[in-house]
């Protein structure tokens, strides 16, 4: 069953703070809840179907669905790391389109700014039932040095450039000073980037995104529902998701999931990657943005750095205006997750509700896409295609 | 050589244990599938690629190439993490490059297995260094 213009995106919220010190995990998924379905004109007794996934506090979606106090039909705790809320927009149109439910709810929140967690520089260590921390955690594996080994492969492989990875976060800050509450508003200059801090060769201190508090949260709804509200609305129109890990040790850093969820929701939509307007890219790293352009279809793949290159990215300068919000690299990555703020971007985008100085003219096609996990080693990709009607 | 980082022994379950056999004397053990023939790695019972559950330990020489790798500068202690693929099997695996200078790393660096103590009473765990 295709979910082609099954289910509407009607809300979306991003919640202002950067560091939330002195609010609870659970509040804050409640407040971006609410925020989600004030944007909808819908309230929390309208829900019934509920989408979380690792980030959410307690049992599952229980605790949550509890503390909300909502009743409903269905429930999706789907877990992909930074990916999942790409995948869930996926599923609540999935599950709209079979009847399961007529009201999703997704939300993400997260505190790893005030917790003072060292997201990307620290062993991230997932349980010793996990088959592949035995065979990995002793070499201290982190976030950033897993993605660096994907830049510098992808380096060898096709010329890619430092300068070339540093022209994606340029572009990221070019948007960023638009957003008041972006956390680095500051536009830099590729010199200023190939020039920050080396943390993990190739990539520098500015080829990383920031580790901000927060959350957001979407509402996608049946065509019947959608029909009754007054904000302008936002179709699924295709949906792809997949997993890619270390193929029994026949790695191969150069590509993501990317070549996988990519295509496949541009065929359900019936689009091409030339056709879109604006694109959402899950950007914990400059090379993640590039790695998934090309997997995506916006370039051949090896011509990434090429494509971002000289402002290509940047909104009313490039062909590609991406992540206009500022993105993960500059204006915030709620909970180590940035698969929700992409989706949400999209939507402003669609709606023609995002900042004067960055709207993208006629945006009536967007692309969200997000990989959760690590690049390095095994990951999952949501690729999103949203039009506006 | 420089400062080295202090190596958390790796958690040890029956079925790898094995391998973990295999480096306390010295191996370099990899998984290979009786059925498809292939290698894996990290080993597990049941092959990934075929599905066969008719899987044996068979010792590598422990020389392969560097197919990519990071130095993380900003770590208390600087260290070398790479993919090794062996050359032997054609199988890559995550590792770290040590008794090297960092400065001089490429891929394509060939290399040869250095087995490097853990904490405590654990198994070494199977790095690389320059051939």
């Amino acid at each position: 069953m295709t979910i082609k213009g099954k289910a509407y995106i009607v809300g979306a919220y991003e919640h202002p703070t950067r560091k939330a010190v002195d609010k609870s995990l659970a509040q804050l998924h409640a407040e971006v809840a609410k925020g989600a379905l004030d944007d909808a004109g819908l309230t929390k007794d309208d829900v019934d179907g509920y989408f979380c996934a690792g980030d959410a506090p307690g049992l599952g979606g229980l605790s949550m669905i509890d503390y909300m106090g909502l009743k409903l039909r269905h429930i999706d705790t789907t877990e992909t790391g930074g990916s999942s809320y790409v995948i869930h927009v996926a599923h609540a149109a999935q599950a709209i389109a079979e009847g399961k439910c007529k009201v999703a709810l997704i939300t993400l929140a997260g505190k790893p700014r005030s917790s003072g967690e060292a997201t990307g520089t620290k062993p991230r260590n997932y349980g010793t039932d996990s088959p592949d921390v035995a065979f990995e955690l002793p070499f201290a594996p982190t976030i950033v040095n897993n993605y660096a080994m994907c830049a510098r492969r992808h380096m060898y492989e096709f010329g890619t450039t430092s300068e070339q990875l540093a022209w994606i976060k340029v572009a990221a800050s070019h948007h960023a000073q638009h957003n008041p509450n972006a956390m680095l508003r500051k536009v830099v200059t590729v010199e200023e980037v190939v020039n920050s801090p080396m943390i993990a060769d190739p990539l520098h201190r500015l080829d990383c995104c920031v580790i901000s508090d927060g959350g957001g949260a979407l509402v996608v709804v049946a065509p019947e529902v959608a029909a009754e509200l007054n904000r302008p609305k936002v179709r699924i129109i295709g949906a792809g998701e997949a997993p890619k890990h270390q193929m029994g040790g026949r790695v191969n850093l150069t590509y993501s999931a990317g070549a996988f969820s990519g295509p496949a929701a541009f065929e359900e939509a019936g689009v091409k990657p030339s056709d879109i307007k604006y694109a959402s890219i899950y950007d914990s790293f400059t090379v993640t943005v590039l790695i998934q352009l090309e997997d995506l279809g916006f370039c051949a793949k090896g011509d990434g750095g090429k494509f971002v290159a000289d402002g290509n990215l940047i909104s009313g300068v490039g062909k590609l205006p991406f992540n206009t919000d500022g993105g993960g690299l500059c204006n915030n990555h709620p909970g180590n997750r940035g698969g929700m703020t992409k989706v949400i971007e999209a939507v402003r985008q669609l709606r023609g509700e995002a900042h004067p100085a960055v709207q993208v003219a006629n945006c009536d096609l967007a692309v969200a896409h997000g990989t959760g996990g690590s690049l390095g080693t095994r990951h999952a990709a949501g690729t999103l295609i949203l039009e506006r009607v | 050589m420089t400062e080295q980082r202090t190596i958390p022994a790796p958690h040890i379950e029956e079925e790898t244990r094995p391998f973990w056999e295999g480096v306390r004397e010295g191996k370099l053990l990899v998984k290979y599938c009786r059925s498809c023939e292939a290698p894996h790695y990290y080993p597990r019972s049941i092959c990934p690629h075929c599905g066969s559950d008719d899987t044996f330990f068979k010792e590598s020489d422990g020389r392969g190439h560097i197919y990519s790798f990071s130095v993380f500068h900003a770590a208390p202690i600087p260290y070398a993490i790479a993919y090794v693929t062996l050359a032997d099997t054609d199988i890559s695996m995550m590792t770290n490059i040590v008794n090297c200078d960092f400065d001089s790393l490429a891929i394509g660096q060939e290399v040869k297995v250095f087995f490097a103590e853990t904490e405590g009473d654990g198994p070494p765990m199977p790095m690389f260094e320059p051939a």
